[in-house]
């Protein structure tokens, strides 16, 4: 089954809800009783039409305030695709959210409302999807019947955004425009009769067309450890497998490897998933695999192919994006999670900040709770990492502060 | 030997969250009411440490007004596993004066569940409780982390929860403190009841269609049992009908139903136009009914 996760960001004006809502709508996802509820709570707002953010703001602070505070999860599906929308708020001060968002999404929609076209929040929107490397962005240019469906705005808006592509650092993206009227289902789900002029894809049908296995990790073989199970048992008395997730690339049986960061080496013998066994697995499973050689392999340590050795370092540069109320400070001291690997990091510097548009000043040498920069790290051990750009999964790490346990920040490796 | 595996993303992702529950915490345990989707996380811990076996107990709290066929499978499958079970009871905490019975219509002892549960994390002192809660069920739950620390009253800081990057999970709590993990956050209905098709996985007989006796109320089929208020002006009809969610018998709702197979069931809920909670009575106290139980340390 396939399966497409999709970040949204936004705010309540720019129709954000009304289009998730529609989604739902349009694939028959809404069941009666949630329309009701729908319903009954727009009509005691005093609205004339569907509200359809009562779907996706899910808290009592959230549906007082009229804004998103927190991540969503919204799931629909069509007989085709499975879909869970991480939605999250667009305001500068939800920026740890957005990332959040973003993170686990393989692909994002960024809503424009037509009648004010590229803004503040468009800036930091891309700027996010970028950071994430997310490879498909939608633009949906929203709110088209307010701008008597004009071709012309349609295309003002899109060269605008060219200027934003071109600044981007990360090309490899694919975006797809698409002007849209949410509140009346057009170009969603359904083709709208009044923009003739446009030819291409429907929101829906485009997702539909993603292919899911495009962003399987074509990248070096990495697995890191989660576990060791050693059953004891009877049938299995001898059985020493390594549990864990492929996060790139894929695993064969019969492939020299190495083991981080002791180094020793050894082939793959067996790839088991539950009960049954494999000759090769892809980026994505998670198997339990058993080795040639007895070696002493723990929690933490990452199985590569010999000839694809990551870099190995004490010191990290990295973009990192403060999620913490308390900033982050150079001398400070975080637990560095990577993957399943856990290790002290020291804050050397802050050396640079990314400014997004319509920011507030930054204080020099530090990182404020949704501030973006580039820090580097001292750490307590060797890492094996890879870059973020080149390896995703094996690439980015999150920070820990370890007298509040509160994961304090999200890094990006260079 | 089989070629190249072909994962299920969601699979994969629930196996990876029960092995990080496993190495995070020192005192894991899963919360098993018997449903559908507690059955469906015991099949897939029992893949993320076979040919170990599960390496954690289940807890079931049991209200005293279950469906006597969920406690006759839950019993099966826990000897047939060869599973640790620990039942702690609303009845003892009612006995003792922990707990006030609620009385009149809606009666139920669906919250009360949750001072129990509080209770027996204390007295086994588990780091991690494990659950069945999906996001898609409710749009409380849909807020949900995947990893969802408590404090030593059980209360969920919804305003403030822990952010939850990529699939680097954060375990790490102080003492007292406790983890709800929920490793099929991402699954929808339909996607567990396809998995339980595929896995030809074995649920409790009240999951198909069969003879009830039955009351209406509000639009809600409600069963007629002894735990279950009826007024006299209620009448009793018997008529064929399925659970779509196993809660206890005093605030889960029946529907009409001729379902005899999964299929047949697959079927239904892609067509039904009410949602699975739709049949849950204890949702239906408030718009944010869910919410609030959860804040207190519900489920």
């Amino acid at each position: 089954m396939e399966v497409l996760k999709i970040a949204t960001a936004g705010s309540v004006d720019d129709g954000k809800s009304t289009l998730i809502g529609r989604l739902l709508y349009d694939t028959r996802s809404l069941t009666s009783d949630k329309l009701e509820a729908i319903e009954k709570s727009s009509r005691k707002k005093g609205l004339d039409y569907l509200d359809f953010s009562l779907a996706t703001d899910g808290l009592v602070a959230e549906r007082e305030q009229g804004i998103t505070i927190d991540v969503a999860h919204i799931y629909f599906s069509t007989p085709k695709k499975s879909y869970i929308i991480a939605d999250t708020p667009g305001h500068v001060e939800y920026t740890r959210n957005m990332v959040t968002g973003a993170s686990t999404s393989q692909a994002s929609i960024i809503l424009i409302d037509a009648r004010k076209g590229v803004i503040e929040q468009t800036h930091r929107h891309f700027f996010i999807n970028n950071l994430l490397r997310l490879k498909e962005v939608v633009v949906a240019v929203n709110k088209m019947d307010l701008v008597n469906y004009s071709e012309k705005v349609f295309n003002d808006i899109k060269e605008d955004f060219q200027n934003l592509i071109s600044e981007s650092n990360f090309k490899n993206q694919k975006i797809t425009f698409i002007p849209v009227s949410a509140l009346w289902g057009e170009n969603i789900a359904n083709r709208s009769s009044n923009m003739n002029w446009y030819a291409d894809a429907t929101i829906l049908e485009h997702l539909e067309a993603i292919n899911s296995e495009d962003f399987l990790q074509q990248t070096q073989t990495r697995f890191s450890v989660q576990t060791v199970i050693r059953p004891k048992t009877e049938a299995h008395r001898d059985f020493r497998g390594y549990a864990g997730k492929i996060t790139g690339g894929s695993l064969k049986v019969g492939d020299a490897i190495t083991v981080l960061p002791s180094l020793t080496t050894s082939k793959i013998k067996e790839i088991f998933f539950f009960d049954e066994q494999y000759e090769e697995a892809l980026a994505g499973s998670s198997v339990n695999i058993t080795l040639e050689d007895d070696i002493n392999i723990t929690r933490g340590d990452v199985i590569v192919r010999c000839n694809e050795l990551p870099q190995a370092s004490k010191y990290l540069k990295a973009t990192l994006c403060w999620m913490d109320v308390k900033s982050l400070v150079p001398g400070a001291k975080y637990l560095l999670q990577h993957n399943t690997n856990r290790l002290l990091a020291k804050v050397e510097k802050v050396e640079s900040h990314k400014v997004i548009k319509g920011e507030s000043a930054q204080t020099e040498n530090q990182l404020q709770l949704n501030q973006i920069g580039k820090v580097s790290l001292k750490l307590s051990k060797q890492l094996f990492s890879d870059s973020y750009e080149h390896n995703p999964e094996n690439g980015r790490f999150i920070l820990i502060d370890t007298a509040t346990n509160t994961t304090a920040g999200v890094g990006f490796i260079e | 030997m089989n070629g190249i595996l072909k994962q299920n993303p969601l699979e994969s992702e629930a196996i990876y969250i029960f092995r990080e529950v496993f190495t995070q915490f020192e005192n894991p345990v899963l919360l098993f009411s018997g449903g559908k989707d507690s059955i469906t996380l015991v099949r897939l811990a029992e893949k993320a440490f076979y040919p170990s076996k599960i390496p954690f107990p289940l807890l079931h709290i049991d209200t005293g007004h279950n469906f006597p066929e969920t406690i006759e499978f839950r019993d099966k499958l826990v000897k047939e596993m060869g599973l640790q079970l620990i039942v702690r009871n609303v009845q003892d905490d009612i006995d003792q004066g922990k707990s006030i019975e609620e009385k009149g219509k809606y009666s139920s002892r669906n919250s009360l569940q949750t001072n129990t549960l509080l209770e027996a994390i204390e007295e086994f002192k588990f780091d991690a409780c494990i659950g069945g809660a999906r996001r898609d069920e409710e749009k409380a739950r849909a807020k949900e982390r995947i990893f969802s620390v408590r404090n030593d009253f059980g209360e969920w800081d919804e305003k403030n929860q822990r952010p939850e990057v990529f699939d680097m999970l954060n375990g790490r709590i102080e003492i007292g403190q406790n983890v709800r993990v929920f490793p099929i956050s991402n699954w929808t209905e339909l996607d567990v009841w396809n998995y339980i098709e595929k896995e030809k996985i074995e649920i409790p007989s009240i999951y198909f269609t069969h003879e009830r006796e039955i009351f209406e109320r509000d639009g809600m089929i409600w069963t007629a049992s002894e735990h279950v208020y009826k007024d006299d002006h209620e009448a009793v009809k018997t008529k064929n009908v399925r659970f779509r969610t196993v809660g206890d018998v005093t605030c889960t709702a029946a529907v009409e139903s001729h379902a005899t197979t999964i299929q047949q069931i697959i079927k239904e809920i892609t067509n039904a136009t009410i949602s699975e909670r739709g049949a849950r009575i204890d949702d239906k106290r408030s718009e944010a009914a869910m919410e609030t139980r959860k804040q207190q340390g519900y489920f």
